[in-house]
């Protein structure tokens, strides 16, 4: 299994690394069990991600897309924060192996996870923007079954 | 400065000079097919015979007990689902071996199950060790075949295999040995041990990949897996990789001399690393015992990180190693070996398996140490869980 070139290079040198004191938003996904827990933090100002951290506990990949997910997303008003797909991480990261495709679904997840707590604390319901999401602190496509 | 530091063993080794010189001429002008007629053949057949003859040797065997396969996963299928056919017929139904054993042997087992085969699978204890009362007391009046790894292949725990071998004989049971990562590296005798069936890799003793044997016991028959031409005596046709064969018999002989040196050397090695680890990084445990423990292998946990990052960034600074964590796989679930000693999902999944061998120097394990506790620190410094992990460490 080889990662792309793209990948090693946030691997060996994540971007956004660390927590931001009085976030915004703080969005968490995943656990332990499966092997990727992804927190993810937002400074948003009049609705415009100033800055973007996150904390990753997983494999290579998970740290890559988390790196790729915080860059996409800096400078990015929330709403357009919501349309990242893991796809577009993904393909930003020049592709991932197949059985790593799921990390990439963590980072999607852990931005929308984020946004959604930031609307919260907004005193905003965040179910139009986001949808629902029976348990955002479960990985969908890993732990179904434990 | 940085180091090419080779620490992966057990995955795989190197092919040695030895063993690429006594290989080569089989590769190149000694191109004949062993079962023809002329001359040229006559020496694929002779090359055959000295080499069958190096493994027996090895293995205290007599040269008609070895069986050439194409690897240890084939060695284990062939021994396991082979004898099963056997024992059927004699009304034996029942298969006891370890929760711990590589895939080949599980999953030939779990394989056997649908057949309608019952197996028992002996659980181990925190060190990953088993007992040789924990196989009396699963022996039933249907146990027709016991198999036992000699030795762990990721946590590197030794089993009592002369006492299971000593018991199995007194039941009148077939004894087979997953031996891929004990040849070499324990001094083997499969006659002193009462083992039936031994199954052994080339390329995990610097032979190349794609290579290994089968000892049988005179007097146990496995069903062979494939049926076609005469070689290896009808019981596993197909023409023999005469070069890869040689490379085997030289890379046996190869591993059993000065063994007992060897071992010494590498054992100060492990413990060496082992010690360093423990003392120079918090929250660290080391997975299996230290006693009965492969000669080169360490592995242990890291609380808070997972595997994989360890493994990227050790590569980074030159080391090759290797990690139970599912990311590294591709699977969902860490390894079942360590999740059979009783480590947590999230423990298991920060494990790092460094196996060295007698290549390995003092200066590789100084330089392991050097490089990486600022690895684990700096993946604990990105992990959101390493601070409750550490107040839960430091409280409990």
């Amino acid at each position: 299994m080889l990662y792309s070139k793209k990948v090693m290079e946030h691997i060996a040198n994540p971007h956004n690394v660390g927590e931001i004191e009085n976030a915004d938003g703080v969005g968490e996904v995943g656990n332990a069990k499966c092997g990727d827990i992804m927190k993810m933090y937002i400074k948003v100002d009049d609705g415009v991600i100033t800055d973007a951290k996150f904390k990753t506990f997983g494999c290579g990949s998970a740290f890559a897309t988390s790196s790729m997910a915080t860059d996409m997303i800096k400078g990015k008003p929330v709403t357009e924060a919501l349309k990242l797909t893991n796809q577009a991480v993904v393909e930003a990261l020049d592709g991932l192996p197949s059985v790593k495709i799921h990390c990439s679904v963590l980072a999607e997840q852990a931005v929308k996870a984020a946004v959604a707590d930031y609307y919260q604390r907004q005193g905003t319901d965040p179910t139009p923007y986001i949808g629902t999401c029976d348990d955002q602190h479960s990985c969908p496509s890993c732990c179904q079954d434990h | 400065m940085k180091r090419f530091v080779y620490a992966d063993h057990s995955a795989t080794t190197r092919i040695s000079e030895s063993v690429m010189e006594a290989m080569l001429p089989y590769l190149k002008e000694n191109y004949g097919n062993a079962s023809s007629i002329y001359g040229l053949a006559g020496i694929s057949e002779m090359a055959l015979n000295r080499a069958r003859s190096q493994v027996a040797k090895a293995l205290h065997a007599q040269p008609e007990e070895i069986f050439f396969t194409s690897c240890g996963t084939e060695s284990d299928n062939w021994a396991i689902k082979g004898y099963a056919q056997t024992m059927k017929k004699k009304g034996k139904t029942h298969i006891i071996t370890t929760a711990v054993e590589h895939h080949a042997v599980l999953y030939t087992c779990k394989a056997l199950e649908k057949e309608g085969f019952s197996v028992t699978y002996l659980p181990v204890d925190a060190t990953g060790a088993i007992t040789v009362q924990q196989v009396a007391d699963a022996i039933t009046g249907q146990t027709g075949l016991v198999s036992i790894m000699y030795a762990n292949n990721e946590i590197g725990t030794i089993y009592p295999i002369a006492e299971i071998g000593a018991l199995c004989r007194k039941r009148n049971i077939v004894f087979h040995t997953d031996a891929v990562q004990a040849v070499g590296n324990v001094p083997i005798d499969v006659k002193a041990q009462n083992i039936d069936m031994l199954s052994l890799s080339g390329h995990k003793l610097h032979a190349p990949k794609g290579i290994g044997a089968l000892y049988v016991r005179r007097g146990v028959s496995p069903q062979p897996l494939l049926h076609g031409g005469g070689q290896e005596r009808g019981k596993r046709p197909g023409t023999e990789n005469v070069a890869f064969i040689v490379a085997l018999g030289k890379a046996m002989e190869d591993a059993v001399n000065h063994i007992e040196e060897k071992t010494a050397k590498v054992s100060k090695l492990r413990d060496r690393l082992i010690d360093g680890i423990l003392t120079g990084i918090p929250a660290v445990r080391l997975n299996g015992g230290r006693e009965n423990r492969l000669c080169g292998n360490v592995n242990v946990s890291f609380e808070g990180i997972e595997g994989e990052g360890i493994l990227l960034l050790l590569d980074a600074v030159g080391i090759c190693a290797s990690s139970g964590s599912a990311c590294t796989s591709g699977a969902l679930d860490p390894s079942h070996v360590l999740l059979a000693i009783g480590l947590p999902h999230s423990i298991a999944h920060g494990s790092l398996r460094l196996s060295l061998n007698e290549e390995n120097t003092l200066e590789d394990v100084d330089y392991i140490l050097s490089v990486l506790p600022p690895i684990i620190k700096r993946l604990r410094s990105m992990s959101p869980i390493w601070d409750e992990e550490k107040q839960r460490a430091v409280s409990a």
